[in-house]
């Protein structure tokens, strides 16, 4: 198959949605004549001219609103907010506005938007351009919050969320766009709310999103040599979450490990965690479940403080190692 | 004004352009990495207003903020090591580029959420008014900002409070590539201030003499009660928003029309046909600047990196 990048999975969904159907347009600060602040949308002024790209001054909280807003009244506004630390800003509209409309109106009313952003550390943009705030909105009932580990996935679950009659958060990883694999050209829908089994494996699950994934999978090559069998599970959807592939592996492991870049506490590992040890699963744990998640700090700037902010390979590996051996 | 002062503001432009070009340099060596915007074409904003103010000033900016660094006096090998990432920076290493600060000369730093720095310049200058002191803050943001709320809140509680803040506007014409008139109903930008009752004019942003005279009536204003103000600079980004900038937005004869108001030429012109300075004395001055840039560098280069117990550091005050 075809191979392309993560970004160019990015913008060929977005585009081949916006060919389909009229009602889908973008919207956002220097996505037109500049071309995306990572190149997302290069070209796509060109194609679609500027009433379906639309170029606004800064103004996030503004933004957010006029596609709620516009969505209200039967359009399908793809939003993309440049970092995802503005979504500070326009949390408002999202959390109290479109998230909840349709509740508050009884049913009577739909937002089908998509808010895209990338989100994550290592690029050296330090505290205000590198945080990883998913759990935020996870924890908004109303919207769903999507969070794609490979071009592949990037393609299907962005054409799913602009397809989608609710309020998407969909999170890239900044680290993530330049990576390459294959990708079907033409257009397909991976389901919102459906798990992956990115590696099969029989002595340890690792759950792990984003960029966490690809992390996870070099980690699982070293352990494999050490004779560690590692499965990995992409829940692609941490809103709604598919639980029962992430059951099922944990029971077959009876080892969990949730890696994920975001900070541990109040992150998304623990919300994985409690599923877990809810579920029917608990009684097959050989060991507790563990989670390797960004330390307790903002993101710094020097290189080598940012790198060791959040987890990386060899954290995994001896995390996974100490599991295994019972030394946890 | 003496000519010391001119030699110095001229010193200071220097300082600040080489210190870019220095600083586009080190990046596109590995040195200095993630986002970094230079300042170069808007150095008589920079120089001319801080000039204007007094010692117990505050003064606070967006993420473009080496210049307004150098010229509160933070030394260059400071912000130099910063951007290395070394423990010897203005901020640990921990801020970069976009995050220099230094809090003893009331240099309340960078941020680089547009316009999240206006709302805490209000609460600078409420702490003033509450301690019923002289001090103002200048407030430095550019042209793209004005469209975001904080610009509007921040406009609005200074002038409902008659705060004591100067705003000032660097618009160069571009919010990364987005040209003032197709992000903001209100072109002139001295206009939205108007709107919150805020004294407010525009001034030639390349030209320092004309900074510092406007910059200085206005903290007059502000010092005899006469509430907030605002300036708007007019002036011009001569490189892109940040390095890596495609540039699609701007044709290159627009840039160079507006390079020829450079603001050291336009002082070095003035220095020379005044006769204030001679040709020798200002490529002495170009000398030493050179000079301690690559003191600098070298001093960022041979500092060492922060330490692994530095990550924890600073997050809470302890007891
Ligand atoms: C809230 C927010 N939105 C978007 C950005 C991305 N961004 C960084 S700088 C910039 C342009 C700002 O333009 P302006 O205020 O004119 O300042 P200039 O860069 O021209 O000095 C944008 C959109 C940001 N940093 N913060
Ligand atoms: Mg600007």
């Amino acid at each position: 198959m075809r191979e392309i990048t993560y970004l160019e999975a990015v913008r060929e969904a977005m585009t081949q949605e916006m060919e389909r159907d009229e009602k889908v347009f973008l919207i956002g600060e220097d996505v037109g004549q500049y071309g995306g602040a990572f190149g997302a949308s290069f070209g796509m002024l060109e194609k679609f001219g500027p009433d379906r790209i639309l170029d606004t001054p800064i103004t996030e909280l503004g933004l957010t609103g006029a596609a709620t807003g516009a969505a209200l009244v039967g359009m399908r506004p793809i939003a993309e907010i440049m970092f995802m630390d503005f979504l500070t800003l326009a949390s408002e509209q999202l959390v109290n506005q479109a998230a909840k409309l349709r509740f508050m109106f009884g049913g009577r009313a739909t937002v089908p938007m998509v808010l895209r952003t990338p989100a994550g550390s290592g690029t050296g943009a330090a505290e205000h351009h590198s945080q990883s705030l998913e759990n935020w909105f996870a924890h908004i009932p109303g919207l769903k919050v999507v969070m794609p580990s490979t071009p592949y996935d990037a393609k299907g679950l962005l054409i799913s969320s602009i397809r989608d009659n609710n309020a998407v958060v969909f999170v890239e990883h900044k680290l993530l766009y330049k990576t390459k694999g294959p990708v079907p050209e033409e257009p397909y829908a991976i389901p919102l709310g459906q798990a992956d089994v990115k590696r099969e494996g029989k002595d340890l699950t690792i759950v792990a999103t984003s960029v966490m994934v690809s992390r996870a999978l070099e980690a699982a090559k070293t352990l494999a040599e050490e004779g560690i069998d590692v499965e990995i599970v992409d829940p692609r959807t941490i809103r709604p979450l598919d639980a029962e592939p992430i059951i099922q592996s944990v029971i077959k492991t009876g080892r969990v490990l949730i890696v994920h870049e975001a900070v541990k506490m109040g992150g998304y590992g623990g919300e994985l965690a409690a599923t877990i040890a809810e579920s029917r699963a608990f009684g097959y744990l050989d060991a507790p479940i563990v989670r390797l998640a960004g330390r307790d700090i903002p993101i710094p700037y020097n290189r080598t403080l940012e790198l060791s902010a959040v987890p990386q390979v060899p954290d995994i590996i001896a995390k996974a190692r100490e599991i295994v051996q019972g030394k946890v | 004004m003496s000519n010391e002062m001119y030699l110095e503001w001229y010193r200071q432009l220097v300082m600040i352009r080489r210190f870019e070009q220095k600083s586009s340099e080190m990046y596109q060596l590995g040195k200095i990495g993630g986002f970094l915007h230079l300042y170069i074409g808007q150095e008589a904003i920079a120089v001319g207003s801080v000039a204007a103010r007094q010692e117990n000033d505050h003064v606070i900016t967006a993420y473009r903020d080496h210049a307004h660094a150098l010229v509160v006096g933070i030394e260059p090998k400071l912000i130099m090591a910063e951007m290395f990432g070394k423990v010897t920076g203005v901020s640990k290493g921990k801020g970069g580029s976009m995050h220099l600060a230094d809090v003893n000369r009331r240099f309340w730093g960078g941020y680089a959420v547009v316009g999240g720095h206006l709302p805490l310049a209000t609460g600078l200058a409420l702490a003033e008014q509450y301690k019923h002191t002289d001090s103002a803050t200048l407030c430095y943001f550019g042209d793209g900002s004005t469209n975001i709320g904080y610009f509007h809140e921040s406009l609005n509680l200074a002038g409902t409070w008659q705060l004591p803040v100067l705003f000032i506007c660097e618009n160069n014409q571009y919010g990364m590539g987005t040209a003032v008139a197709r992000a903001s109903a209100v072109t002139a930008i001295v206009d939205k201030a108007k709107a919150y009752g805020l004294p407010a004019s525009q001034v030639d942003g390349m030209n320092v003499m004309k900074v510092y005279e406007a910059t200085q009536k206005a903290l007059a204003a502000i010092r005899a009660g006469e509430g907030p103000q605002f300036l708007e600079m007019i002036t011009y980004r001569f490189e892109g928003h940040s390095m890596g900038d495609p540039l699609r937005y701007r044709s290159s004869e627009e840039v160079e029309k507006w390079r020829e108001d450079d603001p050291i030429g336009i002082l070095e012109r003035h220095l020379l046909s005044e006769k204030l300075a001679d040709k020798a004395t200002l490529e002495q001055i170009d000398k030493s600047v050179e000079q301690e840039l690559e003191a600098a560098v070298k001093f960022a280069e041979e500092s060492p990196l922060p330490s692994a117990d530095d990550l924890f550091a600073h997050i809470y005050v302890e007891a």
